[in-house]
């Protein structure tokens, strides 16, 4: 099998197909030097993500094709072959809001639990920030991982503050998404993040906030006649 | 100056912090990886408490995990921790946990092994990832400053009392001196020996035990290593307890049931390794159990499944075998988490205060971290000591910058990868479900040998830059002595408890119903790592 791992081709003779496993042969056997996060090897610590022909994977629980492509993380900074910077990861979820601010006296039933039981997977892989569009026009946007997280207290019952957790995902949030669902597609705990975004608009919208883009003609769109600005 | 400084971001060590952080002090907490990366993601069965007295009673929390522990548990520890484990769930409820509910609303608990009561809490099988999580933001509410892809290499301990630790900045190879009034050591478990044959992550190295022996901590049991009954056969990735306390049976190729799967975990992981040990697989097989039951109670496994081997949970026999997952043994210490060393503090799998004895009870883990990871911090905001540290260069810190530099001089003529590959194999095989006198000896013939021809190692990646290949070099010389540490310990308990299984020594012997401690001899200068 021929693999390409940052612009250097390697040919492997054992008949492995799962990605970390084929680092850690590369590592071990060709090229020591050769720098890769790993973890739990199961998919829940978030350390190997990278992207595979273009697409953003977790390592361990990937299995490649020949002549497959193993790049770094997109619109975060390299620090060497596959690793990439974590430290910002910090900065938005901290400016998020996202952890339980004030618990309040609500009974919690199941049924609320499940509406952020998808949305509490988050393993902070980065491959929806990897994958998002926005960072190209707008390196302060919140992104998907930290809107996520929002949403997972916004919506968590046992949350007695959600107006200033509303307020902080305005800004470069909720907004600044084009609901393009790139992130969708490649989050391994199969998140809906682009929905959760949309149901944090919609809530958005009933606490008295407007859409932004539409108030100030920020795209230049015309959506003709519509009173009620959506 | 650092007042308290947390080695490990786990579980145990984030609890501590956050719990400090209802005090002045100035906190840091240390870790190889990131907090959310941590082991503690991992853990899926649940966590254990006693929530509601009608079905079941404190008593009997604290007699499953005494029984477990094969009259080697501490009682002290044992009773405090089971009667705070209602405590302890409200606190991570109270944080923003969100546990799974029963249909009245209460906290849902499940079977575990060696249990009589469902008593584990738990958040579908993604137990150990939300808590980690919920942890996680609860420190960035609280602003804890984080030291990331630090390891540690060394303690800095004068007059017997800790100073601060030389760590490795593995971003730049730098090697940093951190002081600090009070350290604790959280940093997991080393389950990471058997390499190839441990559910654990691939960071669980052990090397701060390694480097806790040469400032002359007390090693207490580490001969006691869990080995879990199913991880996948050909990847060693857990599939969990919960399988088998919602019903999941344990089957030969005959499809014929050979042991009670509810037991202990020492007694199911050996019935399963003797079958394996014959030339037979054994499989997983909860085709009883519908789909939707085994979707919602747990996802996780039937995602492993698919992923790993393609097989489906509810059609499928799964091919399993039982490998190393949780290590009782480690740094010796008291039921506040004081070792033997004047302000140093060890919380969690590290750390050994007797509430797991020869057997760690499926469930208690996350129980233990929580509960002690608290009791740690609120001790040390109750005693607020005055502690003075001399602001130097202390020598150890000199000596791990020569140590890193030397590094780069070695040959490498031989592989230390290929090495690390042997010592995990020698270990499960022989350091394994079953133990004798004879397999252990060679052991640390084998161990010694390749000490031998570490200067003859080294890394063939001589830059600076985020060297992995460094990093994993240190892990490695510090495993050989982390190695010949538990098998010295395996040798002297000559017996059969829990899950240290001698095959020359096949019973319990009450005059073993003690710790077997492993310390440097404080005439004997520690090997050199190089």
């Amino acid at each position: 099998m021929n693999i390409k791992i940052c612009e250097q081709e390697y040919t492997i003779e054992d008949k492995v197909s799962n990605l970390l496993d084929i680092l850690f042969y590369i590592k071990e056997n060709k090229n020591n030097s050769l720098g890769f996060r790993s973890g739990c090897r199961s998919g829940v610590c978030g350390s190997c993500s990278v992207k595979v022909d273009g697409v953003e994977k977790l390592a361990c629980k990937t299995n490649i094709e020949d002549n497959s492509e193993i790049t770094p993380l997109n619109n975060i900074k390299v620090l060497k072959d596959l690793i990439v910077d974590f430290e910002s990861q910090n900065r938005f979820l901290t400016i998020s809001n996202s952890y339980l601010n004030n618990r309040n006296e609500n009974i919690i039933t199941s049924d609320d639990e499940n509406i952020i039981n998808i949305e509490s997977n988050c393993i902070l892989c980065n491959s929806c920030f990897s994958s998002c569009p926005i960072y190209e026009v707008n390196k302060e946007f919140k992104g998907p991982f930290a809107l996520v997280r929002a949403y997972r207290y916004i919506e968590d019952k046992k949350e007695g503050d959600i107006s200033s957790k509303i307020d902080s995902i305005q800004k470069n949030g909720i907004w600044d998404c084009t609901l393009c669902g790139n992130c969708n597609m490649v989050c391994p705990s199969k998140i809906d993040i682009k929905n959760d975004i949309m149901k944090l608009r919609n809530k958005s919208v009933q606490l008295g906030y407007n859409d932004p883009n539409l108030v100030n003609n920020d795209f230049n769109l015309d959506f003709g006649f519509n009173p009620n600005q959506f | 100056m650092i007042d308290v400084l947390i080695i490990g971001s786990g579980g145990a060590g984030l609890t501590s912090a956050i719990e400090l952080s209802k005090s002045s002090k100035n906190i840091v907490v240390l870790s190889k990886t990131f907090p959310t990366a941590s082991q503690t993601s991992q853990a899926q069965g649940g966590i254990n408490a006693v929530i509601s007295n009608e079905k079941d009673s404190i008593e009997n929390h604290i007699n499953d995990t005494l029984k477990s522990s094969h009259s080697l548990g501490d009682k002290n520890s044992i009773e405090y921790m089971c009667q705070n484990g209602a405590k302890t769930i409200k606190w991570l409820d109270d944080i923003g946990v969100p546990f799974s509910k029963d249909k009245d609303n209460n906290i849902a608990q499940r079977q575990l092994g060696g249990t009589t009561n469902p008593r584990a809490c738990y958040s579908s099988d993604y137990t150990g990832l939300k808590i980690l999580h919920t942890l996680y933001d609860n420190a960035i509410k609280k602003d804890i400053k984080f030291l990331n892809e630090h390891m540690l290499l060394d303690f800095i301990v004068v007059d017997n009392c800790i100073k601060g630790v030389v760590a490795l900045d593995i971003k730049n190879s730098e090697v940093k001196q951190i002081l600090a009034k009070e350290v604790i050591i959280a940093t997991g478990g080393y389950s990471g020996i058997y390499h190839k044959y441990t559910t654990n992550s691939t960071a669980t190295t052990g090397e701060v035990l390694s480097a806790s022996y040469r400032v002359g901590c007390k090693l207490s049991n580490m001969e006691y290593v869990q080995f879990h009954p199913t991880a996948l056969k050909n990847n060693s990735i857990l599939i969990s307890e919960s399988a088998r306390g919602e019903g999941g049976y344990l089957v030969t190729s005959d499809e014929e049931r050979f042991t009670n799967e509810l037991g202990t975990r020492d007694i199911v992981a050996r019935a399963i390794f003797k079958k394996i040990e014959k030339g037979e697989d054994v499989f997983l097989d909860l085709r009883h159990i519908p789909k939707e039951k085994i979707l919602e109670s747990m996802p996780q496994e039937y995602n492993i499944a698919l992923e790993s081997l393609g097989l489906e949970l509810d059609k499928d026999l799964i091919p399993i075998k039982p490998v190393a997952h949780y290590t009782m043994g480690g740094i010796q210490t008291n039921i506040d988490g004081k070792t033997n060393i004047k302000n140093l503090y060890a919380v969690g799998e590290i750390a050994s205060n007797g509430v797991h004895g020869a057997n760690r009870l499926g469930g208690n883990s996350l129980l233990e971290i929580i509960t002690f990871g608290r009791k740690i911090a609120q001790n040390i905001i109750e005693n607020n000591e005055n502690i003075e540290i001399e602001d130097k260069e202390y020598d150890i810190f000199l000596e791990n910058k020569k140590l890193i530099d030397s590094i780069y001089d070695l040959p490498n003529i031989l592989n230390f990868y290929d090495y690390k590959k042997d010592i995990g194999e020698m270990f499960y095989n022989k350091v394994g479900l079953f133990r004798d006198e004879s397999s252990l000896q060679s052991v640390i013939t084998n161990l010694d040998y390749i000490k031998d021809k570490i200067k003859q190692m080294g890394i063939s990646d001589k830059s600076y830059n985020y060297n992995t290949n460094l990093k994993e070099f240190i892990e490695f010389i510090n495993s050989i002595e982390l190695g010949k540490i538990i098998v010295n310990s395996a040798l002297q308990r000559e017996e059969s408890r829990g899950s240290h299984y001698r095959t020359d020594f096949e019973q319990e012997n009450p005059d073993f119903e003690k710790e077997i401690i492993i310390q440097k001899d404080e005439n004997k200068k520690v090997w050199d790592l190089l």
